[in-house]
């Protein structure tokens, strides 16, 4: 090869890489009055991308692109940090009156912007549906001397203290459980110990080396430790009860506590839309949560369905606000 | 080999061999080869690493079905990365890497004295020889420690981070206050954003970007690429004759007044050998000795490979039999630092894999890696992960044949790549910096937050202030603060949860003696009644 074509296939390379560097979610306007969608929608993940928020994102896109591509498809970009209230911010900031730009969130949002003090809220966004649930497991080491959900009541009352739960980021789902639990047995919420995690994953490793007593997270996250036998479940939050490797795992209202708790998941359009648009991305939404595909991602993702649109939404995401604003109070966390 | 494994542990040699059955199909061969190539294209040229371009990458992987092949590309980029910076220190006397540093010092007396072919021969062959030993003992090593590793509580934890701060500011810095200094702004950058175990937004200054904290790869990118682009482009305007490109394969050779001339008519003769049976003599010591040192200084977090290369370079002009040669081109002053240099990066994967704690920037980019995934590195992910774990050390094995396969071979390559103008390649890292990150984050307070700490690097660098240390501080930092306040969460608030196990005592005397250890000589010479006794240290100037 002469000097002059290496060069050029190294400066090439090099421009290659820029291009590469330069590859970014954009987005565009117009088409807005016909049917929708008239063009390609963005749906930001307000997280990093991996979590149960990125997935569902991914997954909206994936069924998006199966069944309903002849408008344009979606894009998938993510907006992490702060349990999602960074997204919320830019989306309240940025996208106002665009119904092309979407947002997954759910109940860790809420949480977190109680705990973060967060100057948007739900309230600032146009509520479109709910989409999945996730049920909430509490799990001990298989060695663990709490047998069941009597024996961690008995051992909460005892010391408050004593029991430390492990489980994600604080004032998030697994956080909010803890601190219902111990108010729903006559615990002071506030004088729980609580050990944040990055995520389930990480918290699966503190549970493991016995710095934790009671991890909680999704059950996603604990199965396989489950299925190995290395972890018990002492129950679940969901309403009924759920199966692993055949075993039916029992509900907290079946162990006698009063109290259900799902990690749901949803989707929001920016603020400033019409009723009319709201009801078109409502509509369209309803026919992607329908499909093949989705049913598919379901399956895939072990996801309960839990669909929610209209005014049943707004009473839906109003209860859960209030709920999560006492929690998060109770448990001492956002002052 | 099968057999040989065999003999050692049948569930190893099948776990290892189903490794490099995965490995060894045509889509992940051809990842390993795209990741060996671009890392030693990156590693060649100053400024951008492995670390930026990971991060650069990892947005392009959410495609891939399935993360084993983003991670065989990965793995590929760090080793090239780590080999690509010896051409640049020898050739051009600009270490690409701060872990090249001292391979540039003997390196580029070498190549100016008409034997870069030598000097570049044994660090390849070196680098070929003690990573493929560091390997042998990741595999070997890695299982074990996680096994171990289950054990580790949040104390542990924070203690593997305080013999990481003890072991970099009493190694690294010529000075302990600098290398303090740079530690604890390293800390600070660190703490920004929002509080992990109580959701309180800390140091954000009011602005919402910052609330996820500073990424590492902007830290990263800001730092090496920036800062370095920026200190090099101000030496540039002094003119300093240095920037001379050797060729390998010309006939530049400098005048030498010191070196017996016959020993240089002798070894112009055989220029076009790559490493005379002389050269291999004086290198395979060091090759072994610069594995000895590298991986268990890359697998304890003590900062990458800035350490281990420093003392093998330290070790080899002790222990030479032609002490006149080094300062003017000793070959052992190139082969124990890259082999030192290789064989830490197969260190650094032992507590990245079976910890979750990165020891080095690249090290912390794949770690988020993994996590996009949806992946926790640590002792679950032997069990869970089995697959991934053992396919990406089978493909480290073949990932360090093809680099020496691709790098003798290809130095001409190499050498065109140094050969752009040096304005236009610091103008363009610049450029793909900026891109880089902006693209990464799509916010421009990001990009100016990299260029604040871009422009930092370059009066550290200016006023001889270790730049490893403020890496390790944003790393590890957050997993101190973070890991000891869960520690004393879970234990009330009783600090005796920091010496109730002998775990935690035995991590905490490894502290100390860490501590302890590069002033010893210092003592003991005071206690023999001398006071010249110095303070061991291995210089940076990364």
């Amino acid at each position: 090869m002469s000097n002059t074509t290496l060069r050029w296939a190294i400066g090439g390379l090099l421009a290659v890489l820029c291009l590469v560097a330069v590859a970014m979610p954009g987005g565009e306007s117009g088409g807005d009055d016909g049917p929708y969608p008239g063009r390609r929608i963005s749906i930001m993940a307000p997280a990093d991308p991996g979590g149960g928020w990125d997935t569902t994102a991914r997954a909206l896109q994936s069924t998006i692109r199966e069944e309903f591509a002849e408008n344009g498809g979606a894009d998938v970009y993510n907006v992490g940090g702060a349990g999602g209230t960074l997204g919320l911010s830019q989306l309240v900031s940025k996208a106002d009156g665009d119904p092309y730009q979407l947002m997954v969130m759910g109940l860790v949002m809420l949480g977190a912007i109680e705990t973060n003090r967060s100057p948007v809220s739900v309230d600032d966004v146009t509520p479109i549906a709910t989409l999945t649930t996730d049920a909430e497991v509490l799990a001990v080491p298989a060695a663990s001397p709490l047998k069941d959900v009597d024996d961690l009541v008995a051992a909460l009352k005892r010391d408050p203290g004593a029991v430390r739960f492990g489980g994600g980021s604080a004032g998030g789902t697994d956080q909010l459980l803890v601190g219902e639990l111990a108010k729903t047995v006559g615990v002071e919420p506030a004088r729980t110990t609580y050990i944040a995690h990055s995520g389930g994953g990480e918290a699966v490793t503190a549970i493991l080396s016995g710095s934790v007593d009671v991890g909680v997270s999704g059950i996603s996250d604990f199965q396989s430790q489950i299925e190995a036998g290395k972890m018990r479940v002492l129950a679940v939050s969901a309403p009924t009860s759920t199966k692993i490797d055949g075993k039916a795992l029992p509900t907290l209202k079946e162990s006698g506590v009063d109290l259900e708790l799902t990690n749901w998941r949803g989707i929001v359009a920016p603020p400033g839309i019409t009723a009319e648009q709201r009801a078109k991305v409502t509509a369209f939404v309803q026919r992607v949560v329908a499909s093949k595909t989705w049913e598919e991602n379901l399956g895939r993702f072990d996801w309960t369905p839990f669909v929610r649109t209209g005014p049943q939404l707004d009473a839906f995401v109003d209860t859960e606000q209030r709920r999560v604003k006492t929690v998060v109070s109770d448990l001492g966390l956002g002052e | 080999m099968s057999a040989l494994l065999s003999m050692i542990d049948p569930v190893l040699a099948a776990n290892l061999l189903d490794g490099f059955g995965n490995v060894l199909t045509p889509e992940n061969l051809l990842l390993a080869a795209a990741g060996v190539t671009l890392g030693t294209l990156v590693g060649v040229l100053p400024g951008i690493g492995p670390a930026l371009t990971i991060a650069l990458l990892l947005p392009l992987t959410f495609n891939f079905s399935d993360p084993t092949g983003a991670f065989i590309l990965f793995a590929g980029i760090y080793a090239g990365g780590m080999y690509g910076g010896s051409t640049t220190s020898i050739l051009l006397n600009t270490p690409g890497e701060s872990s090249s540093v001292a391979t540039a010092i003997e390196g580029h007396q070498m190549a100016r004295r008409g034997r870069a072919r030598a000097a570049l021969a044994t660090a390849a062959i070196g680098s070929f020889v003690a990573g493929t030993i560091g390997i042998v003992l990741l595999t070997f090593v890695a299982q074990p420690v996680a096994s171990l590793a289950v054990k580790f509580r949040p104390e542990d934890y924070f203690m593997l981070a305080l013999i990481a701060f003890a072991s970099v500011t009493t190694l690294v810095a010529r000075s302990m206050t600098r290398g303090l200094i740079s530690l604890f702004l390293g800390i600070l950058i660190g703490c920004v954003g929002i509080d992990q175990l109580t959701g309180q937004p800390r140091l954000t200054a009011g602005v919402d970007q910052l609330g996820n904290g500073v990424d590492i790869v902007i830290v990263a990118v800001g730092l090496f690429a920036v800062g370095e682009a920026l200190h090099m482009a101000a030496k540039l305007k002094k003119g300093t004759d240095d920037d001379e490109i050797i060729d390998p394969d010309g006939d530049t050779v400098v005048e030498d007044d010191d070196l017996p001339e016959r020993r240089f008519l002798g070894m112009r003769r055989k220029r076009n050998r790559w490493l005379s049976r002389e050269d291999a003599r004086r290198s395979w010591k060091p090759w072994l000795r610069g594995a000895a040192i590298g991986f268990p200084f890359g697998a304890l977090p003590a900062g990458g490979a800035e350490v281990p290369t420093f003392l093998s370079y330290a070790t080899e002009k002790k222990l030479t039999k032609h002490p006149e040669e080094f300062g003017k081109g000793a070959i052992e002053g190139v082969a124990g630092p890259e082999a030192a240099n290789n064989a830490s990066f197969s260190g650094t994967l032992v507590p990245l894999l079976t910890l979750g704690i990165p020891t080095s920037a690249t090290a912390a980019i794949m770690l988020a890696a993994f996590q996009v995934f949806n992946l926790q590195p640590g002792p679950e992910l032997f069990d869970e992960q089995s697959d991934l774990v053992w396919t990406l050390i089978a493909s480290l094995y073949v990932g360090n044949v093809l680099l020496l396969l691709l790098n003798l071979p290809m130095i001409r390559v190499w050498v065109k790549v140094l050969e752009v103008p040096r304005p236009l390649l610091y103008a363009g890292i610049l450029a793909f910096a900026t891109l880089g990150v902006y693209s990464l984050s799509g916010s421009t307070t990001e990009v100016l937050v990299m260029y604040v700490i871009g422009v930092a690097g370059f009066f550290m660098r200016r006023y001889d202030f270790p730049v490893a240390p403020v890496i390790l501080g944003v790393i590890l930092g957050p997993v101190m603060e973070v890991q000891g306040r869960r520690a004393l969460v879970g234990a009330e608030g009783d600090l005796s949860v920091f010496f109730s196990r002998p775990l935690t005592i035995g991590l905490l005397t490894v502290a100390i003696v860490a501590l302890v250890l590069p002033y010893l000589p210092a003592i003991v010479a005071r206690l023999r009644g001398r006071k010249d006794g110095r303070k061991l240290v291995f210089g940076d100037e990364d």
